[in-house]
């Protein structure tokens, strides 16, 4: 089937001149400053991939790029945007033309029933329409789930209601609030709701209601999705490409700092900690079984030697158990210290069949032990919620006070730590200038294991302040600067 | 012809092509998946899959080849796998034999020459597959639990479709096979693995696929109810569980609503039946109380789903 082949390379030959060479270079580069691993060999891959497919199907050419050059599923989102970014307001041939700003609200839009002719503000027919009844048309459209229609509905909302200029500096989740503020999309799922209800022939039963409404939620979420696409895509059209996909660079899941992540990004923080947690967990486990040999375990060489008439043909080893760590942690919980603490809560209970123990105690400027709401639950982010409500930690005044609680903790607890107990703190160390109380921890240096410090904090901002690390960390065999999963990882590893 | 590496054909004619051929064998591929098998073809790739478990990893290995009319050769991964598992291995009693009976006539050296010939050889998974005559896809199952080390023996035969045996010299392969490696994530695979791969994450299907799904598998099945299941399951899979319903799951639970002749699932019957779903105690609690009949938990879902 030679004849096939042929004709690939000369349409491959052609895709390849320049614009696209030079966009997909430029594409992969982009991915690159994302912070995506992306090799050579699979950048030429993706070259040769994209030879293969039909060059104007754009889902195919997505599908293509990510398959050679995204390796990762969690680095998927990344890739969705910069691609989007790249290739969102490019026509057949992929080449940028002169005027994108028209075009965006010319070309698609006019190709439909609804076009009647260009207005001048460039919306298109819909722009004749009054708020009502365009509220009115996206109703039906959400009812019907009428995704042409709500495609259009999206570009026109965004047309009326984001009030985009040319040139203007501003996000592009200005423009969202605005568009969505406009459209109330709260309300309109109630009304929704009422719609299915009066249809429904008997009453909606619980579960009737919970998956309608569901639906519903679903195709308000795609809405949502359109009009962000739209809004990036006029902006594209007014930036170009290497600004925008600039300002949309954000970090990997493993790199979001902690203590200033977004909604979203905790969200997205939630879900990757649970498959993270079951590769370590496994991970740790396989090295603590393979990791080690010991020395010649004597005994057992002789006893074995018996059956070879007392030569000791075959050496027998000692395999150490290792005991396992017994872990004391103790996380400052207030203000934007808390989403730390509870990831490494979270992390440290998912693998704790990796320590024959681990106990819990958070402090503001009380402090109050919590093993008891994390022990053995399922559901480790109910038990958090639970620490975060029920756990008694304020002394005074609800401001953070390591001095006072190291004083609680060295009195209640101070008696448990042995030889074999690793103390983590996790804290910020800003003591709202309040006496350090720094001779606990020289104490507990003493009598632990190893005594750790982690911060959320970049490292450079540490001792500004009323930041008092430097003082601690004298005492501790190690602080560490621990502000995302990746570091959060890394340190877990060493700690087993 | 057998000295170097020859493609004789291109299995697949287009996208469309291989996703109707999959359809025909019963699995439902969505465009990225068709299109990952098309260009696996075209560029002479082997397709790592990575997914959630449940989502149909393995079975699109078995009907491509079910659908390409090939052999499908499997390598069942695990902890200790080694190359003479994987690879190749000496027929060592046969070798014995071999210098016991020809030890008194003939020279040594004629004798070791002889020993480590194509006769003595086993082919494993691996070679078996690269030396077939027939046409083949060839299946590297878990490959997440082979350790980072043995990760290694399957590079040569990723990349350049041979095997390099010391005695032997390099056995090149009569043909690319289509490979698919499969890997539940437990840990992370090494880039030269990764690099050679193109890379595929199957998902949960989306609402109208697992309807399909469960239509095309389950006959006899009522539409609406179809829907509703496929619904539920979707709703469900919203929750924060500690293991959501795979496809598998949604199936088997089709099948027990199917057996108990139910014709619409109301909150008591998905109750009594959750236990086919969902498998941790804690998550069936969890989604009974979610879509329990008291007025609340819609409440509750909203600030949930707000927060």
């Amino acid at each position: 089937m030679s004849s096939t082949r042929e004709l690939n390379e000369s349409t491959h030959a052609e895709g390849q001149e320049s614009p696209l060479l030079e966009l997909l270079n430029g594409f992969i580069v982009e991915l690159r400053l994302a912070g995506l691993p992306v090799s050579l060999t699979e950048s030429l891959d993706a070259m040769e991939a994209v030879g293969h497919i039909p060059i104007e199907d754009r889902d195919a050419f997505k599908y293509a790029l990510g398959a050679t050059l995204v390796k990762n599923y969690s680095h998927w989102k990344s890739f969705e945007v910069v691609f989007e970014v790249y290739f969102s307001i490019r026509g057949s041939e992929y080449e940028i033309q002169e005027n994108e700003l028209e075009n965006l609200t010319g070309d698609e839009v006019g190709e439909t029933e609804y076009q009647q002719g260009e207005a001048p503000s460039g919306g298109g027919a819909m722009s004749g329409l009054s708020p009502e009844e365009l509220q009115e048309m996206l109703f039906r459209a959400l009812l019907n789930g009428d995704q042409a229609m709500l495609r259009l509905l999206a570009r026109q909302s965004v047309i009326r209601y984001a009030g985009m200029e040319p040139g203007r500096p501003v996000g592009g989740t200005y423009y969202l609030y605005r568009t969505l503020r406009n459209l109330d999309l709260d309300s309109m799922l109630d009304r929704l709701m009422d719609q299915s209800r009066e249809q429904a022939l008997s009453d909606l039963t619980q579960l009737e209601e919970r998956l309608e409404q569901d639906e519903y939620k679903n195709r308000i979420e795609e809405l949502k999705k359109q009009i962000e696409s739209e809004i990036r895509r006029s902006l594209v059209a007014d930036r170009g490409v290497e600004a925008m996909a600039r300002t949309l660079r954000k970090p990997l899941p493993e790199d979001v700092d902690f203590m200033h992540a977004s909604r979203e990004e905790m969200a997205n923080l939630r879900r990757s900690l649970y498959p993270l947690t079951r590769k370590l967990a496994a991970r740790l486990a396989r090295r603590r079984k393979y990791g080690r040999r010991g020395p010649l375990d004597f005994r057992k060489t002789i006893r074995h030697s018996l059956s070879y008439g007392g030569v000791p043909a075959e050496p027998k080893f000692k395999y150490p158990r290792p005991s396992k760590p017994e872990i004391m942690v103790v996380a400052d919980i207030s203000g934007s210290v808390a989403a730390f603490a509870r990831f490494t809560l979270h992390l440290l209970y998912a693998i704790s069949s990796q320590f024959s123990k681990v106990r819990s105690f958070v402090f503001i400027d009380g402090l109050d032990e919590v093993t008891r709401f994390l022990e053995g639950v399922e559901d480790i982010g109910e038990a958090v919620h639970r620490v975060n409500t029920e756990a008694d930690v304020v002394w005074v005044d609800g401001h953070s006070d390591y001095g006072h609680a190291f004083g609680v903790f060295w009195e209640k607890y101070g008696k448990d730590i042995g030889p074999k107990t690793t103390v983590l703190i996790l804290g910020d160390a800003r003591n709202n200038y309040h006496a350090s109380q720094s001779w606990i921890l020289k104490e507990a240096h003493h009598k632990a294991r190893k005594l750790y410090w982690l911060n959320p904090e970049p490292r450079a901002y540490w001792d500004t302040g009323d930041s008092i690390l430097g003082e601690y960390a004298t005492y501790c065999d190690g602080a560490y600067e621990v502000r995302n999963l990746r570091q959060l990882e890394a340190f877990i590893e060493k700690l087993v | 012809m057998k000295d170097t590496l020859i493609q004789v054909d291109y299995r697949f004619e287009d996208v469309a092509g291989v996703r109707s051929g999959l359809s025909d064998v019963s699995y439902l591929a969505d465009d990225g998946i068709a299109g990952i098998v098309y260009l696996a073809d075209r560029l002479a790739k082997p397709v790592l899959i990575e997914g959630p478990a449940g989502t149909g990893k393995t079975q699109l290995a078995k009907s491509v080849a079910e659908m390409s009319g090939a052999r499908l050769i499997r390598l069942q991964c695990y902890e200790g796998l080694d190359e003479s598992k994987a690879l190749y291995e000496w027929n060592y009693k046969k070798q014995l034999l071999r210098i016991q009976a020809e030890n008194e006539t003939r020279d040594w050296n004629e004798i070791e020459d002889d020993l480590f010939s194509e006769d003595f050889l086993l082919s494993r998974p691996l070679l078996e597959a690269i030396r077939a005559e027939e046409p083949v896809v060839l299946l590297i199952d878990e490959v997440d639990r082979v350790e980072i080390e043995t990760e290694a023996l399957l590079l040569e035969i990723l990349s350049e479709y041979q095997v390099s045996i010391p005695e032997l010299g390099t056995v090149v392969g009569n043909q690319v096979p289509l490979v698919f490696l499969t890997s539940n994530g437990t840990r992370e695979l090494s880039e030269a693995l990764k690099r050679r791969c193109l890379y595929l994450y199957i998902d949960y299907p989306d609402l109208e696929r697992e309807r399909e799904i469960i239509n095309a598998k389950i006959p006899g099945m009522d539409e609406n109810l179809a829907d509703q299941i496929a619904r539920i399951v979707r709703s469900i899979r919203q929750l924060d569980l500690k293991k959501h319903p795979s496809v598998s799951e949604t199936l088997d639970w089709a099948k027990t609503l199917l057996l108990l002749g139910i014709e619409k699932i109301d909150a008591d019957v998905a109750t009594e039946t959750a236990n086919v779903l969902l498998k941790y105690r804690s998550d069936i609690e969890k989604a009974t109380k979610e879509f329990a009949d008291n007025p609340d938990s819609i409440e509750e879902a909203e600030e949930e789903g707000a927060a």
